[in-house]
């Protein structure tokens, strides 16, 4: 960099000089400009000849060489030096906002832990993350980054969670709770069993996909690239043109003028910066999410994202906690005890989070030689051999189905219980809604979200009081897993409009329906594989007030891209026009090369801001 | 076989989608992505075929920027 300069100021005082020389003295001034052209363009020189020597004949060294020693031959001299001083400076701060945004990436990615502390027959000793295996017991000091995914054996703290999911709030972790990698541990020591190896672990997976991102390109990078493909060589074709053409053909025009303004096409021909600034500029809106905890596994989401207008979500652990409480037992005939106990060992082999509150409420450890059969029932509930009674448990459907009479209840999930076809009552369980969800709906409306709409398996009546609660414009309720999709389906066809629909769930049941989607979003899925896996944008933390950030970010990053395009474009082809009619010099050529990609390059830093949704005013997004 | 590749010096975006552009047309390599700002290439290509292509590789890295260091990861 040093060197550089003192190239460029020596150039720049050699340029002065010869200047100064009056013209009369020919050789002298002649020498003095050599002179200068070599001080700050013989690295430029070197380059070029680099690339020819290795086949490249146009790149952009080539094309300032031949614009300068062109410059050079129709003795041009003060331009010709200008234009490779200019590149050069030109150059030095393409660099330096390469490296800043360079490390701006580095800093999201900045997650990596360097080494794991090996806990072996007693002894401690550092190691390489990777080196660590599955079951390897490794110690986390206060202050360190916990390296691999793995349970903690002993030990309780709280960490800092802030890397991975944008929250700012630690988390409490106690012995056999579960620790992901990229956390930080803040006071106590830790002794973590070791689940995943360096690469499963959450810190690998998260900095892959952040890298990765750049495989998916949206369509603006897509043009960008085949765009370039083409400029350069119209660009040149126009420039030998320019040079030959006018000079033939109309009276009085002099080869020399011509060539000149020929050699300024060269110095505009790099499409360098719509190459560096559109990718740049999606990069920094994935960078910018990722560091709110928001993944977005490619550009092409970015641009599904800004363009939705209607957002579906799923209810449950989307919206509401998915913490369900027992909050009634109402039995018939039988007492409460024993009709948990029923709906409990029904429930057994369900992972359903409903199942979940009964063994809660339940709190006793179940025997399974009591269940002699269990099958679940998708959309309707379970059915089971429990002490070779019948059991069974579930909503309102499967008692239909199955020709039992019950009572209807509601306020809330209602599993109704039925043994040996006789009904035995009804457990009314109850889920809460997340804090932030019901600021989500008017943070979408300001994103321009038209229409919300609420899927659930839930019946009607509780469906429809958290949908009016939360704000939903539609609900579609008594919804079975497969029904999801077609709903969806049908919202993705019925709608009309030109924009994008959005589907958020938690990514673990409803993976087909955020397949189909546009943009597929899973919440809370921090340290769910199959959540990661299933979807286009991956929300860490369980704040629905994220999904109104997404779009925002994506919004913006595709303002940034758009203005980049557009920007880079106008400039270059103004300065073509203008280098055609000889309205302006050389100089100003390179400036629609390099002060081009390197101001597109600054505006694309716009994109890397991170902003939280928290605070923002209505319409701060639309800039 | 998914083959990372770190590409030291990186330092011109549009080599970087020339070099992506050449890599993709060697045969045996099925995608590639070359991320200018980590300055790494990522490569899906075929196992049996990895000497011949990591030489191709070098040669079309080395053709459009030469001062690149490759470095296999």
């Amino acid at each position: 960099m040093k060197k550089d300069i003192a190239c460029i100021a020596a150039g720049a005082v050699l340029l002065v000089a010869a200047l100064i020389i009056p013209e009369e003295y020919v050789i002298p001034r002649f020498i003095v400009f050599l002179l200068a052209f070599i001080a700050g363009g013989l690295k430029v020189v070197a380059n070029a000849f680099k690339g020819i020597i290795h086949g490249n004949i146009f790149n952009e060294n080539t094309l300032m060489v031949i614009a300068a020693v062109g410059a050079f031959c129709i003795a041009e001299y003060p331009e010709a030096v200008f234009v490779v001083l200019f590149y050069r400076v030109g150059e030095m701060f393409e660099d330096y906002a390469v490296k800043k945004s360079r490390n701006s990436v580095k800093e999201v990615m900045n997650i990596c832990p360097e080494y794991a502390t090996l806990i072996e027959d007693g002894k401690i000793r550092k190691v390489d993350p990777d080196e660590v295996k599955i079951g390897d017991l490794i110690s986390v000091a206060a202050g360190e980054r916990v390296p691999l995914d793995g349970i903690v054996t002993s030990g309780s703290s709280f960490v800092d969670t802030s890397a991975l999911t944008g929250e700012s709030v630690p988390r409490a972790v106690n012995e056999s709770d579960e620790i992901l990698s990229g956390c930080i541990n803040q006071n106590g020591l830790l002794t973590v069993r070791v689940t995943k190896t360096f690469d499963n672990s959450t810190v690998s997976r998260i900095l892959e996909l952040v890298e990765n991102a750049s495989a998916k390109k949206s369509k603006s990078e897509k043009f960008i690239t085949k765009f370039a493909k083409y400029y350069t060589p119209i660009v040149i074709a126009a420039a030998v043109l320019l040079a030959v053409i006018p000079p033939l053909v109309i009276d009085g025009a002099s080869f020399r003028d011509y060539i000149y303004r020929a050699l300024s096409f060269l110095v505009v021909s790099c499409p360098c910066a719509l190459v560096i600034s559109v990718p740049l500029s999606f990069f920094g809106g994935i960078g910018s999410c990722a560091k709110q905890g928001i993944l977005i596994k490619g550009g092409n989401y970015i641009e599904m994202l800004s363009k939705a207008d209607v957002v579906v979500f799923d209810k449950t652990g989307t919206l509401t906690k998915g913490v369900f409480a027992v909050k009634e037992i109402k039995p018939v005939g039988i007492t409460e005890e024993e009709l948990l106990e029923k709906a409990v060992y029904a429930e057994n082999i369900s992972s359903h989070p409903i199942a979940e509150s009964l063994r809660e409420k339940y709190g006793r450890d179940i025997e399974l030689s009591k269940i002699s059969h269990a099958e679940e029932i998708p959309g309707h509930g379970v059915k089971a051999v429990i002490e070779g009674e019948e059991v069974l448990a579930g909503n309102g459907r499967l008692m239909e189905s199955c020709g039992i009479p019950f009572e209807k209840k509601s306020g809330g999930t209602i599993v109704y219980v039925a043994v040996d076809n006789i009904f035995r009552g009804s457990i009314i369980i109850s889920d809460e809604i997340k804090e932030d969800a019901r600021e989500l709906v008017p943070a979408l409306k300001r994103q321009g979200i038209t229409e919300t709409v609420m899927l659930t398996g839930d019946e009607k009546s509780s469906a429809e009081r958290v949908a009016a609660d939360i704000g939903i414009d539609k609900v579609h309720s008594g919804l079975l897993p497969d029904g999801k999709v077609a709903a969806l389906e049908e919202i993705m066809d019925g709608k009309g409009t030109k924009g994008s629909t959005a589907y958020v769930g938690d990514g673990i049941n409803d993976a087909p329906v955020l397949a189909r989607a546009d943009v597929g979003i899973a919440m809370g899925a921090l340290g769910s594989d199959a959540a990661v896996e299933a979807a286009d944008v991956v929300i860490m933390n369980d704040s629905p007030l994220n999904i109104a950030a997404a779009v925002k970010i994506s919004k913006k990053t595709m303002n940034i891209a758009r203005e980049n395009i557009i920007g880079s474009l106008i400039v270059k082809i103004v300065i073509l026009v203008l280098c055609s009619l000889n309205i302006v010099q050389m100089g100003v050529a390179v400036f629609g090369d390099v002060g081009v990609m390197v101001l597109a390059v600054l505006n694309s830093f716009r994109a890397l801001k991170s902003q939280k949704t928290k605070n923002q005013k209505p319409n701060e997004g639309k800039n | 076989m998914v083959k990372k590749v770190k590409l030291h010096d990186l330092c011109c975006a549009n080599c970087a989608a020339k070099i992506e552009d050449k890599v993709s047309k060697v045969s045996g390599v099925s995608s590639v992505t070359v991320n200018f700002l980590a300055e790494k290439m990522i490569m899906d290509v075929e196992e049996d075929k990895l000497s011949e292509i990591q030489a191709s590789v070098e040669k079309i890295v080395h053709k459009i920027e030469p001062d690149v260091v490759i470095e296999y990861i």
